[in-house]
């Protein structure tokens, strides 16, 4: 029987651009995935004839450019368009939107309030030197601290330099903003809820804290460390929704003669004498090779499909211990055409952005109230996008495709599991929210497709339906992801390597844990790297 | 004379009124003695209506020439650098002509609109030069750039547009076909032209119907994210399409000063446009000599590492002397790629040679310089299958 040099376990953004540059590398490199079709949670679906989900993933701003082009995405079909815009709608009738451009912004702030339009600039400035700070590390492997080999040293020596030369008070104001709550941070600069609400929510998205939890502030930074063509904390559509970044990776890995199985579930990573030999699928198949790299969480990795005798104790106890909780849901709605909503005038450039209906941080955090009690909000915060105003290709010409992430949905209900009555109950809820704000919003809907945590956990494979595979808190992030001693993506037995979101530098499709990983494995090869290296971000 | 005014300093194309309205940031720049918007309101989002949706840029200001007469197609075929006797009546073709000596006076499109006449469309303004090359033809050549009102209209949307505006059967244009369709009480003829290496089209009007024309378009574009789009957003385009411009790559020959100034087609990367053994043209015989003797320099596309832009870049080889300089470079944000376009001294620039560019950039007041490597390109970088399918795909 065959033997490949390596076999990745899941063609989601990251498998695909870790088998890419294995590939890339000359290895002959199979990636097997449980679902007919690729992408994990980087897919595009037909659900509605006629209209294309991004339904899980939804707007892209994370991916590394160096990685695009690279691979040289654009090739095999990636198309990234930038969107501006985003509101947030308040209950008075009032709403806040946020502008391209900086004197329409600054006006559109000081009608709230003209001290905080005069803060926003502190704000951005402040933030700004946290994504250059962070930026850099995207594509390098974390160093062990406890190590005292040269790499090791070499790399916790950049990071000194790196935290030197953010200047002392910088320093001081990292470290805070690291462990703080996004609440408490943009009290120190905004004294309008709405505005303070509207940049609040890249702090919760995918995370299972509140806006006054400690750790929420990072999340905030994890959402504005991307870019589009340079323009850091940008965002952007995939042009024929999120799959066509799972897409063009695969069109990448294949012309480097690589090779996808679809329907091809693993059952178990095969392990003998602390090395592994390859994979078993669910349907009994062995398939050899001397490499495995999971791209599922570490959960999953280490408690589903490898055998707990083959691992260290240490390493089973840390997986049980990772924090994954699912905290969201998504509603992908056919809508027969543009909805219109109080307050704004029909076709507003606000409407291409992100749309919200949560007008203060107290309302926000009685949303996570229901998540802790044990159900869905009742009042959700939502990011709603409406991509097809953008992108001509997602719905027939004047129809249009709304892509609603909602915040907070628990995993299991207090009631129980999920069950389908709750998931129609979920989705009223939302629809109503919006319906609230939309006088149109009802009649337009053709079809909606309503995805619990439950839902995402079954069909993708994330734990709990968590979209960063793992929370993004400190005790979680860059050396200590997704445990210490394992976050140079190295697993805990020889041949097995780890390369999902679960891992440095976290989720979001970024594809930068799958590079990383790659470079690591082909340094154990003693291969050169195919890895790019990152843009310096000055 | 009477009723004596001092003439305008700009002049406004017959877009102007939609185009003023639609121009939110009022960046105005001067081409060719018009009033025309440099941006009309966030130069990445006009860039994306080019390559994702669909993008109207006024191009009136370019100089148009109608060529009448029983030799106007042998005296263009003696003109023009490429073999213009295959050009057939409907047929639109891109070539160049040069003086004498073999360099580029200009680059531009010449439409067979039928049996006798012709239309000649370029950057610079050439009818002291077309006239003295007509010497012996019996033909007529009238500038008709303010006669003639034109629109850029290019992307990938762009023909489902045209089909709402029951342009019938627009989609069979192939590329370099031109077509006329009657529309509202006049007549509009469409070629399947541009400048941006992706589908879509150039639209011309009388005058007197151009703000019709731009509304009809609006409201059939509606649904389909339809956007005026400035001369900043297509530098970008232009520059990921491969597309030399006059006056930038290279000083129109007549216009020359200084030696070594003007270029030939073979340094500016348009060999493929001289056709030597046609019969005779402006700039044979040199061309001829340079072919044999080899040419000064050459022109390269150059991809440039990291993500800072090489513009006014000097181009250095491996012992650090400088070889070249570039002329347009842009990051293009469709191919993901750090573009240069660079005119090199002779031999440099061929495929594998090792170059660097030196960038100079600012942030916060301070300038910094890094040298990057770059790679020469020899295939195009952006090159869609909708530019070239026909009939024309449906984005």
């Amino acid at each position: 029987m065959k033997k490949y040099d390596a076999i990745v376990i899941g063609a989601g953004h990251n498998g695909l651009t870790n088998a890419a540059y294995l590939a890339k590398a000359g290895l002959d490199v199979l990636v097997l995935e449980k679902n007919p079709y690729i992408g994990g949670a980087t897919v595009s679906r037909e659900l509605h004839e006629g209209w294309m989900y991004s339904n899980c993933s939804y707007v892209c701003s994370l991916l590394r450019p160096e990685i695009s082009r690279d691979l040289n995405l654009p090739k095999f079909g990636l198309q990234v368009i930038p969107y501006v815009g985003g509101v947030t709608f308040k209950r008075d009738g009032d709403y806040f939107g946020n502008y391209d451009d900086h004197e329409r912004q600054y006006r559109e702030i000081a009608r709230h309030s003209k001290r905080d339009a005069n803060a926003y600039e502190r704000y951005t400035a402040d933030v700004t030197k946290q994504t250059r700070f962070i930026r850099p590390f995207l594509l390098r492997t974390p160093p062990d601290p406890t190590s005292f080999k040269p790499r090791d040293i070499q790399e916790l020596l950049y990071l000194a330099k790196s935290f030197y030369n953010l200047g002392e008070k910088v320093l001081g104001d990292t470290l805070r903003f690291w462990t703080m709550s996004i609440g408490d941070f943009l009290d120190e600069y905004f004294e309008t809820d709405v505005i303070k609400c509207h940049l609040a929510g890249s702090g919760i998205i995918g995370t299972a804290l509140g806006v006054y939890s400690p750790g929420t502030a990072y999340v905030l930074l994890h959402h504005y460390m991307g870019e589009v063509d340079g323009s850091v904390g940008a965002w952007g559509f995939a042009r024929g929704g999120m799959g066509s970044v799972a897409k063009a990776l695969a069109g990448a890995f294949q012309s480097f003669g690589g090779e996808i199985r679809a329907d091809a579930e693993v059952d178990r990573i095969l392990a003998t004498g602390g090395r592994t030999s390859g994979v078993v699928l669910a349907n009994g198949d062995e398939i050899y090779a001397d490499i495995v790299v999971s791209n599922l969480d570490p959960k999953r990795t280490f408690l589903d499909i490898m055998a707990e005798e083959d691992l260290p104790a240490s390493v089973v106890k840390q997986a049980r211990n990772f924090k994954i909780r699912g905290s969201s849901g998504k509603l992908n709605i056919a809508l027969d055409g543009l909805p219109t909503f109080h307050g704004l005038p029909a076709k507003s450039p606000l409407m291409t952005g992100d749309m919200h209906f949560i007008d203060s941080l107290e309302r926000m955090e009685r949303a996570y109230d229901d998540w802790k009690n044990g159900t869905w909000s009742q009042d959700p915060y939502v990011d709603m996008l409406i991509p097809t105003q953008v992108d001509p290709t997602m719905a027939p010409t004047g129809k249009h495709m709304m892509s609603v992430f909602v915040q907070y949905a628990p995993p299991k209900l207090a009631t129980g599991e999920w069950t389908d009555k709750d998931r129609d109950a979920f989705g009223k809820t939302v629809i109503d929210q919006i319906g609230t704000y939309s006088p149109n919003f009802k009649d337009l809907i053709l079809h909606a497709e309503v995805r619990t945590p439950q839902d995402i956990e079954d069909e993708v494979g994330l734990t709990e339906g968590n979209i960063f595979q793992g929370e993004l808190t400190f005790d979680q992030l860059l050396f200590n992801r997704p445990f210490p001693g394992y976050a140079q993506y190295r697993g805990p037995i020889k041949g097995m390597y780890m390369c999902s979101s679960g891992t440095h530098p976290g989720g979001g499709v970024m594809s930068a844990p799958g590079a990383n990983a790659a470079r690591e494995i082909l340094m154990d090869l003693n291969h050169p790297s195919t890895v790019p290296e990152a843009y310096p971000d000055d | 004379m009477t009723d004596s005014e001092i003439p305008p300093l700009l002049l406004q194309t017959p877009f102007h009124s939609r185009v003023a309205d639609a121009c939110e940031i009022n960046l105005w720049e001067d081409w060719k003695g018009y009033t025309t918007p440099a941006a009309y309101s966030n130069v990445e989002l006009e860039y994306f209506a080019m390559r994702n949706s669909a993008s109207i840029f006024d191009i009136t200001p370019m100089t148009k020439y109608r060529i009448t007469g029983t030799d106007g197609h042998a005296y263009l075929d003696r003109l023009v650098t490429r073999n213009l006797k295959k050009l057939d009546v409907g047929r639109v073709m891109y070539t160049a002509w040069c003086n004498d000596e073999g360099k580029v006076i200009d680059d531009g499109t010449i439409f067979h609109i039928n049996d006798d006449t012709f239309i000649l469309c370029s950057q610079e303004r050439h009818l002291d030069w077309l006239e003295w090359s007509a010497l012996g033809f019996d033909v007529k050549i009238e500038d008709v750039t303010e006669q003639i009102a034109a629109l850029s209209f290019q992307g990938p949307t762009s023909c489902a547009i045209l089909k709402k505006m029951d342009l019938e059967g627009v989609e069979n244009l192939k590329p370099f076909d031109l077509h006329h369709y009657p529309f509202q009480q006049t007549e509009l003829m469409v070629s399947r032209t541009g400048f941006t290496a992706d589908l879509g089209y150039e639209l011309w009007i009388s005058p007197e119907h151009a703000e019709n024309l731009w509304d009809a378009l609006m409201k059939a574009g509606e649904d389909y994210n339809i956007k005026p789009v400035g001369s900043e957003a297509l530098q970008i385009a232009r520059v990921e399409a491969g597309f030399i411009q006059a006056g930038v790559e290279f000083v129109p020959a007549e216009q020359e000063v200084r030696v070594e100034r003007s270029r030939s087609p073979y340094e500016l990367g348009l060999g493929w446009l001289v056709h030597l053994k046609k019969s005779n043209f402006n700039g044979q015989q040199a061309l001829k000599e340079e072919k044999l003797n080899g040419s000064r320099f050459r022109f390269t596309r150059l991809d440039v590492q990291g993500n800072k832009p090489a513009e006014n870049s000097f181009i250095f080889n491996q012992q650090k002397k400088v070889v070249g300089m570039v002329t347009s470079a842009a990051w293009v944000p469709t191919a993901k790629r750090n573009i240069a376009f660079a005119s090199l001294e002779m031999p440099w620039g061929k495929p594998g040679d090792e170059l660097w560019a030196e960038i100079y950039y600012l942030r916060e007041l301070k300038w910094a310089r890094v040298l990057e490597k770059c790679t020469v390109l020899e295939e195009p970088i952006f090159d869609p299958e909708r530019r070239h399918a026909t009939p024309a795909l449906d984005y």
